[in-house]
């Protein structure tokens, strides 16, 4: 048997080659343009996943609008792209590519603004704050009208590339998949490193972080921002990507099901965020073509019962694995003292 | 700017009556939450069942021309929907919550998400997307109203906060005065110590599930007889609810009341005063200025931390 480390790099070249290859597959697929689509929205969910893991899973600061930082990207790189507030007569600004940064930013200083002023709160109030800060954004952007036309969403141009629309889902797909790895890369290594570290540790217990010399509000902070950061990248391509964007996207239920994602895979670990995001991006659209792979059409549609299996299917699996599909290993000895596959059972936690 | 006593006191009165829906369901997450520490998030879905229950009474007592009295029937309907609501509170627990209590809070998050999104569709599939109204016979009852000064109170106002009082009357002394109710204030305490006094903190549990979800579903109908019903308003009744009870300080009976009657209060002077469309960023905003500056909620205690 290969070791562990051997076997993670294989599996890890085994990831990125269905990653790079998946579009030349899936050209051959009858529906491919449906299935690209579904492709590019499972990769903007596990970016999003693997953003809110940094906040949720590593640091332990349970964030519930997250979601407003990718709507606060995906707003951000519409006026950039548009050339000003909605309603204002411009058109033509300097474009996506551009507008990509900026949306980051803007993402990252939002993410320090909902930071600053809630170091002090913990657990479930920290929550219902970061809640309502999502609701406070996602009904600015519906009321101000000026900037974001409201209710009626923003038209936002395709990205250009030498000049030429990019429109084609291939090429899209390329870009947000550059986005997602290069996300998995940077969290990849900020856990690896003494700032990963020190969000464990906090997250485990912040007194005890503190007392260890770990700067507490400068982590929380540095969690808040690389969480939001992403999260507004994705907001961008996801502007670009679709060429409308409206307030309902950016809706509390879509932070919760990112959350689903990072709690379903096991938050925390990064192989198991990633999985959560595919599962649960795909699972609704898998159960959409369920009859027509079974070849059942038109002796039962399962389209109502969509929703209820999906939301059975997320108990269900709570049931299983409370811990997640892929956990840390950390988290996995915790819950199983017992199961401890020849890992060293904890010192000291019982 | 001249004040007009009349029209502030209108808008008082009308944020009372939903501040008074907001604080029935509210106190529901806040029991929970005292017990469990967990946000119970399929309670609205318990708050829109209780409102369809209520409805399903009503239509079920015209269709098999059973004609009470107004009264009487609304009596009818508030037993049915509060003890099915209590029912399907306990089921709730039963099912989903108990089996994962000893583990991570997060994962009986999710299964409260789940269940809720299992609740809102079955409830889609068995009575269909579209808004339903309560009789009118029941509504145009409580239309009509008297003057109070520059204020009118229709009757729905008063049978709303009249109702919500009672219940909460009721719940005070429940908690503060009876067996039972000592027995869940032990168990939120120290669910271990009060299980080694003889509690049987299961069935505290089930019983504080059932208590919560039979004043969100007397909520329910509240909210009925006043708009019109569909499967999706528990999403955004829970969420108001919930900020109520953290308002209040969650876990805390009183705070959830008071929080969910300010939280009413606040919308409808945002509503009246500044504008309609911006009203919740105000309730919102409200909301993180409070816990900013009282970090547990305006009656929570601040607990020290163990170390």
């Amino acid at each position: 048997m290969p070791g562990p480390l051997l076997r993670g790099k294989a599996a890890m070249a085994v990831v990125f080659a269905v990653v790079l290859l998946l579009p030349h597959i899936l050209r051959f697929m009858p529906q491919s343009d449906y299935l690209m689509d579904v492709a590019i929205t499972t990769a903007i969910y596990v970016t999003l996943a693997i953003g809110l893991n940094v906040t949720v899973g590593l640091a332990g600061l349970l964030d519930l609008g997250y979601i407003a930082f990718y709507g606060l990207g995906a707003y951000a790189a519409a006026i950039v792209i548009h050339g000003g507030a909605a309603q204002a007569a411009v058109s033509g600004g300097p474009g996506f590519w551009v507008a990509l940064p900026v949306a980051l930013a803007v993402a990252a200083i939002a993410g320090l603004a909902i930071g600053l002023p809630t170091l002090r709160l913990r657990g479930d109030y920290l929550a219902i704050v970061t809640l309502a800060f999502g609701q406070i954004a996602k009904l600015s952007e519906n009321n101000w009208d000026w900037l974001t036309n409201g209710p009626q969403g923003m038209e936002v141009a395709k990205p250009l590339l030498f000049g030429a629309e990019l429109r084609s889902p291939y090429v899209l797909y390329y870009i947000i998949a550059v986005i997602g790895i290069v996300t998995w890369a940077c969290v990849r290594n900020l856990n690896n490193s003494a700032v990963g570290r020190a969000w464990v540790a906090i997250r485990e217990d912040e007194i005890a972080a503190g007392a260890m010399g770990i700067n507490v509000p400068k982590m929380k902070l540095l969690a808040f921002m690389t969480g939001a950061a992403f999260a507004g990248l994705a907001g961008a391509f996801f502007a670009s990507k679709s060429g409308f964007i409206s307030p309902p996207s950016f809706d509390f239920i879509e932070t919760i099901i990112i959350l689903a994602m990072v709690v379903l895979g096991g938050m925390g670990s990064l192989p198991g965020v990633i999985l959560g995001g595919i599962i649960l991006a795909i699972l609704p659209e898998f159960l959409r073509s369920l009859p027509s792979i079974l070849q059942m059409e038109g002796s039962f549609d399962i389209t109502p019962y969509r929703m209820l299996i999906y939301g059975g299917a997320m108990v269900l699996i709570m049931f299983w694995r409370p811990e997640g599909l892929l956990p840390e290993a950390h988290r996995r000895r915790e819950l199983h003292p017992n199961l401890a596959e020849g890992e060293r059972k904890p010192v000291g936690h019982t | 700017m001249d004040l007009d006593l009349g029209i502030l006191g209108q808008q008082i009165l009308n944020g009372l009556t939903i501040g008074s829906m907001y604080a029935l369901i509210a106190l529901g997450y806040t029991m929970v939450y005292g017990i469990l520490q967990l946000i119970n998030f399929a309670h609205g879905e318990v708050f829109m069942i209780g409102s369809f229950l209520g409805l399903g009474t009503l239509l079920g007592l015209e269709a098999l021309h059973i004609s009470l009295p107004i009264p009487l029937a609304l009596l009818v309907a508030f037993v049915v929907a509060m003890a099915g609501a209590a029912l399907l509170g306990m089921g709730i627990e039963r099912i989903a919550y108990r089996p994962l209590r000893s583990s991570p809070r997060l994962a009986l998050l999710i299964t409260a998400l789940g269940l809720s999104i299992v609740l809102q569709n079955a409830v889609m599939l068995l009575v269909g997307t579209e808004d339903r109204t309560y009789p009118e016979a029941f509504t145009e009852a409580l239309i009509d109203g008297f003057d109070l000064g520059p204020i009118h109170i229709s009757y729905q106002q008063l049978f709303t906060l009249g109702l919500a009082l009672v219940l909460m009357v009721g719940l005070t002394v429940l908690v503060q005065r009876t067996r039972l109710g000592k027995a869940m204030r032990a168990t939120a305490q120290d669910p271990v110590t009060a299980g080694l006094m003889g509690i049987e903190s299961n069935r505290v549990i089930a019983y504080t599930f059932a208590i919560g979800s039979a004043l969100a579903a007397a909520g329910g109908i509240l909210f009925g007889l006043t708009y019109s019903i569909n499967f999706f308003i528990g999403y955004q009744a829970g969420l108001k609810a919930f900020i109520a009870a953290v308002l209040g300080g969650i876990g805390n009976i009183p705070g959830a009341m008071l929080g969910g009657l300010l939280l009413g209060v606040v919308e409808a002077l945002g509503a009246g005063y500044v504008s309609g469309t911006w009203k919740d960023v105000i309730a919102f905003g409200i909301l993180v200025l409070v816990l900013i500056f009282r970090p547990s909620g305006l009656l929570g205690e601040r607990v020290a931390e163990k170390v």
